[in-house]
């Protein structure tokens, strides 16, 4: 263990930061962590941060499995992910220790609450012998503080407590410690405090507290040597808030159908990690928003369709399994081509998998897992802030080309949250329509748009555009059912080329930091952030030649995609799965060689790991 | 919905359209579809608000006959595209067509949800006790012992009774009509549809070629009056040719008696209250096999989905002090950067 001089604390700056704190499932730790992000993005810094809890509800305690955790990643630079290793460990117990040691970088700091580490906590976490004690721990700097009981001691003169709210509050002890050790203020957490138990004004007393208490006691021991300052990111100018993907996602649907007029239509049924869209859209009630919480998967994404064949902009939300049960209905709404929103918030698979963490392993499902041909439009986000213009930009696709439209976040974005320039709607881009309002001569529901080839929307309640839709396959001009052997093959090449349209009205692919050179590094989704900032840390070594082009169009691709590629001598497909969008490229692209790198392993990529293998390269 | 009586303006050729209907010859779909053509002109319905959604089986072509909007769907999911439809726009009049396969096998967990929920939805079950279009397998309301193309040696699984899972699933509204009997269909299509909530109508549906005379013992025309019982609201529960039976309740259980036998009158005789919340007596009817029980069983208004929606909808928008979403994105915790 490193022998701490006294000296005088001194702030010392830093670009960037990563903190992580564990502890107990019921300790707070999300709270913690959401607090310190939320001060830090107030105080001007960029912020990614991402949760890690138990898929079980509440595991046992002190458990090594029922660790939860909070990491946030801060920055005076654009920070584009939550980080892989810590600058900071706070770990409320032994189990919490344990199972996130691996992450800290040696020499870096660890908080621990020395109360917690008790014969039978050690004996839970599977430790032999305390690890504060047996010398395991001499290559980081440890900080030991008794915060159960200095919590409790701060609270002895509060009145209205009971002992389990008092130990529950340690957490914020170890904020104002943070608070006090990264120079931020712990007021924007009192203000928290006091909306929060507005109607409790003991518990504002108690948390306010054992905040400033922790705050008081760093600057006090003098056991830590040293605060760190990190100054504001440049950020471009505007009102900002701290979004989750989830959120932005349920966001984005609500700018878009007021844009477009139409009333939202969500039918879904629960499934991890995309339920938060779920519970964030029945909030919205006042917006008019028809949140239906269907029996089951199918169900979800049926009322969608019978809602968007009435009228309304219809969206259903699920993860990977839940797909797999919307395909067939997914296949009707592509054939009788009317505007569905699928949003796949994608999980550790196959089966029920890792419900819990995050893969892109279902691009090809979402790609062809229906039967016949039945080609729809699949596009990605790649940010936490930006799900909200993808999920705005599935809409506007999905009403503009008639079609399905899968957009894919995963867990990893959609759980994690990030900055979000608030955008109104008067920015968005325009969404029209192909409603008709009244009858024209010589109507059919299958007259088409000649530019797009969307056909037209005629919806219930508008007179003298009674028509029949379904299944069956449809005559090429009427729309009535037809078993003609060419008219099918007209109609397949028909809504295959409808979708390939899209193409004119989708941006091409820019890569960043070069546009031509020795390797290209290609990603999609949400891995944005993690290759993102591997390629900038080669440029900023001085590597001039690595390119890297992001997706977030996969059907149709952007148009120069294969001509992006040839200005390249490699080109690597970054993904978390096996391969699937590298296979895709494959069959699009012929003769060029995609090499891979690929992570199966529930995790996102590290930064290390990437820059490694991209050095490796050239 | 539009209040304004529209005078009977529309006759049932308003309500077909130029396809051509291909059933099996002899089948009792033409006779529901004339009847369904026939009961929506009497209905206080616009021909551009009413939608016929079906999921896959014989019966499922019935939207493409018909000269309203409609979908075709896919297996058995009926009734929640139907409830998508009405939930965008409460102001439809939407129709559920659907078989005993499609809604009691692969959509039987929408069935029971939908009638559960009470969106005010009609659905039309064609219950013909065998699977139709994929050429004459059992269904889940086929016998115990008959013998279809799965089942050679005759079916082990025993069936449903569609009126005893609606009330099951909390249905408020529960008919049965005989696929013969055009006149009382139509009459039973026109209350469904006034009824606000979920309306079942199970048709006793003839399938000339795979269950041929299924019903029969019912509804032949030589025996129809003495084996079924034609129920109607406030009257009593009386039936046979001679009008001479009836239903009186002997302890817990239904006991036909003949009016004019061991000093019976027709004062004796149950009165049908189908308005009834409590279900036990429209159980029990259901589950009649002397006589078989038609009409409309039971028909107990309730508040309907939409409705609840609709009311909480408005309570939240008269709170609520957000406009529109910029005041949703900007409300909270937000920060400037300069």
């Amino acid at each position: 263990m490193i022998t701490l001089e006294k000296k005088k604390p001194q702030a010392q700056a830093l670009n960037n930061v990563v903190i992580r704190f564990v502890g107990d499932s019921g300790d707070g730790m999300q709270l913690t962590g959401t607090q310190f992000s939320d001060t830090s993005a107030m105080f001007g810094n960029d912020v990614a941060t991402f949760p890690n809890y138990p898929s079980e509800i509440r595991a046992p305690q002190g458990s090594l499995y029922g660790v939860s955790g909070f990491q946030v990643h801060i920055g005076s630079v654009e920070v584009s992910t939550p980080g892989d290793n810590v600058d900071l460990l706070v770990a409320m117990n032994p189990a919490a220790l344990k199972t996130n040691l691996y992450a800290v970088k040696p020499g870096h700091t660890i908080i621990v609450d020395t109360d917690s580490f008790t014969k039978k906590n050690l004996e839970k976490a599977l430790y032999e012998k305390n690890p504060l004690e047996d010398g395991s721990l001499e290559n980081y700097r440890v900080i030991q503080v008794q915060m159960t009981s200095l919590t409790k001691e701060a609270l002895k003169d509060v009145e209205g407590l009971d002992n389990k709210s008092i130990t529950r509050s340690k957490n914020m002890f170890a904020l104002g410690m943070v608070y006090w050790l990264y120079n931020r203020s712990p007021e924007h957490t009192i203000d928290f405090f006091k909306k929060k138990f507005k109607t409790k004004p003991h518990l504002i007393e108690a948390n306010k507290k054992v905040l400033n208490a922790g705050y008081f006691y760093a600057e006090t021991i003098e056991l830590i040597p040293n605060s760190y300052s990190i100054s504001p990111a440049k950020m471009a100018k505007g009102t900002y808030r701290i979004i989750m993907g989830n959120t932005a996602t349920a966001w984005g649907f609500l700018a878009a159908a007021e844009k477009s007029g139409r009333e939202l239509f969500l039918g879904s049924y629960p499934i991890t990690p995309a339920t938060d869209i779920l519970h964030e859209l029945v909030k919205h009630k006042h917006f008019g928003v028809k949140a239906f919480q269907a029996e089951d998967e199918i169900a979800g994404v049926t009322s969608a369709i019978g809602a968007s064949f009435a009228g309304d902009l219809a969206i259903t939300t699920t993860s990977g399994p839940g797909l797999a049960l919307k395909g067939e209905a997914i296949g009707l709404a592509m054939m009788i081509e009317l505007p569905l929103v699928v949003v796949n918030v994608q999980r550790g698979g196959p089966s029920t998998g890792l419900p819990t963490k995050t893969e892109q392993s279902d691009l090809l499902q979402a790609l062809f897992g229906r039967n016949g041909e039945s080609p729809v439009i699949v596009i990605a986000a790649s940010t936490p802030a930006n799900c909200f213009n993808y999920a705005y930009e599935a809409a506007k696709l999905a009403v503009e080309h008639m079609t399905p439209v899968i957009l894919l976040t995963d867990g990893y974005i959609a759980n994690g949250s990030g900055p979000w320039r608030i955008k109104t709607v008067e920015e968005m881009p325009e969404i029209k329509n192909h409603l008709i309002k009244e009858a024209k001569e010589n109507w059919h529901p299958y007259d088409r748009d000649p530019e797009t080839l969307a056909r037209n929307w005629a919806i219930p309640g508008t007179p003298g555009l009674e028509h029949r839709v379904g299944g069956l396959e449809k005559d090429k001009v009427t729309g009535d059912v037809s078993h003609v052997p060419e008219n099918h093959e007209i109609m397949v090449r028909t809504r295959a080329e409808k979708v390939k349209r899209v193409q004119n009205y989708i941006p091409p692919i820019m890569p960043e930091f070069t546009d031509e050179g020795d390797l290209l590094v290609v990603g999609w989704g949400g891995t944005y952030g993690a290759l993102h900032s591997a390629v900038k840390e080669l440029f900023e070594e001085g590597y001039r030649n690595i390119g890297f082009a992001h997706f977030n169009y996969i059907n149709p691709l952007p148009k120069n995609t294969e001509e992006t590629f040839r200005r390249f001598k490699k080109v690597i497909v970054c993904e978390l799965n096996s391969g699937q969008f590298a296979n895709v490229l494959r069959m699009n692209i012929f003769d060029i060689e995609f090499l891979q790198y690929n992570k199966i392993q529930g995790l996102p990529f590290a930064n290390s790991e990437l820059v490694e293998k991209f050095k490796s390269l050239i | 919905m539009e209040t304004a009586t529209l005078n009977n303006k529309y006759t049932y050729k308003d309500f077909a359209n130029d396809q051509e209907v291909r059933w099996c010859p002899g089948c009792d779909d033409y006779v529901i579809l004339r009847s369904v053509q026939k009961a929506l002109p009497e209905m206080d319905v616009k021909k551009e608000d009413v939608v016929f959604i079906s999921g896959i089986g014989c019966s499922s072509r019935f939207p493409y006959y018909m000269g309203t909007y409609g979908m075709h769907g896919i297996h058995g999911r009926a009734p929640a595209i139907a409830s998508g439809v009405k939930l965008a726009n409460p102001d439809l009049s939407v129709w559920v067509i659907t078989g005993d396969g499609d809604s009691m096998a692969i959509g039987g967990n929408h069935f029971i949800h939908v009638l559960r929920r009470n969106i005010d939805l009609n659905i039309i079950l064609f219950n013909n006790e065998i699977y139709g279009l994929t050429k004459g397998q059992f269904s889940p309301t086929s016998l115990v012992g008959q013998k279809t193309k799965s089942s050679p040696y005759g079916n082990t699984q025993p069936p449903f009774s569609p009126g005893e899972l609606a009330i099951g699933a909390h249905g408020r509204f529960f008919a049965r009509i005989s696929g013969n009997t055009p006149k009382e269909m139509t009459e039973t299509f026109v209350e469904a549809q006034k009824f606000k909530g979920t309306s079942l109508i199970e048709v006793m549906q003839n399938c000339v070629i795979f269950n041929d005379g299924c019903y029969l013992k019912y509804t032949d025309k030589t025996v129809r009056e003495d084996k079924q019982l034609y129920v109607e609201n406030g009257k009593p529960m009386i039936f046979g040719k001679e009008r001479d039976k009836g239903l009186v309740l002997n302890g817990l259980k239904l006991e036909v008696v003949n009016v004019g036998e061991n000093g019976i009158t027709e004062e004796d005789i149950l009165i049908h209250d189908a308005k009834e919340k409590d279900p036990t007596l429209h159980q029990m009817l259901i589950r009649m096999e002397y006589p078989l029980v038609t009409g409309i069983i039971r028909s107990f208004d309730d508040i309907t989905l939409e409705e609840r929606e609709n009311a909480l909808t408005e309570e939240i928008k008269s709170k609520s002090s957000f406009h529109s979403t910029s005041d949703l994105f900007f409300s909270g915790e937000t920060y400037e950067v300069k």
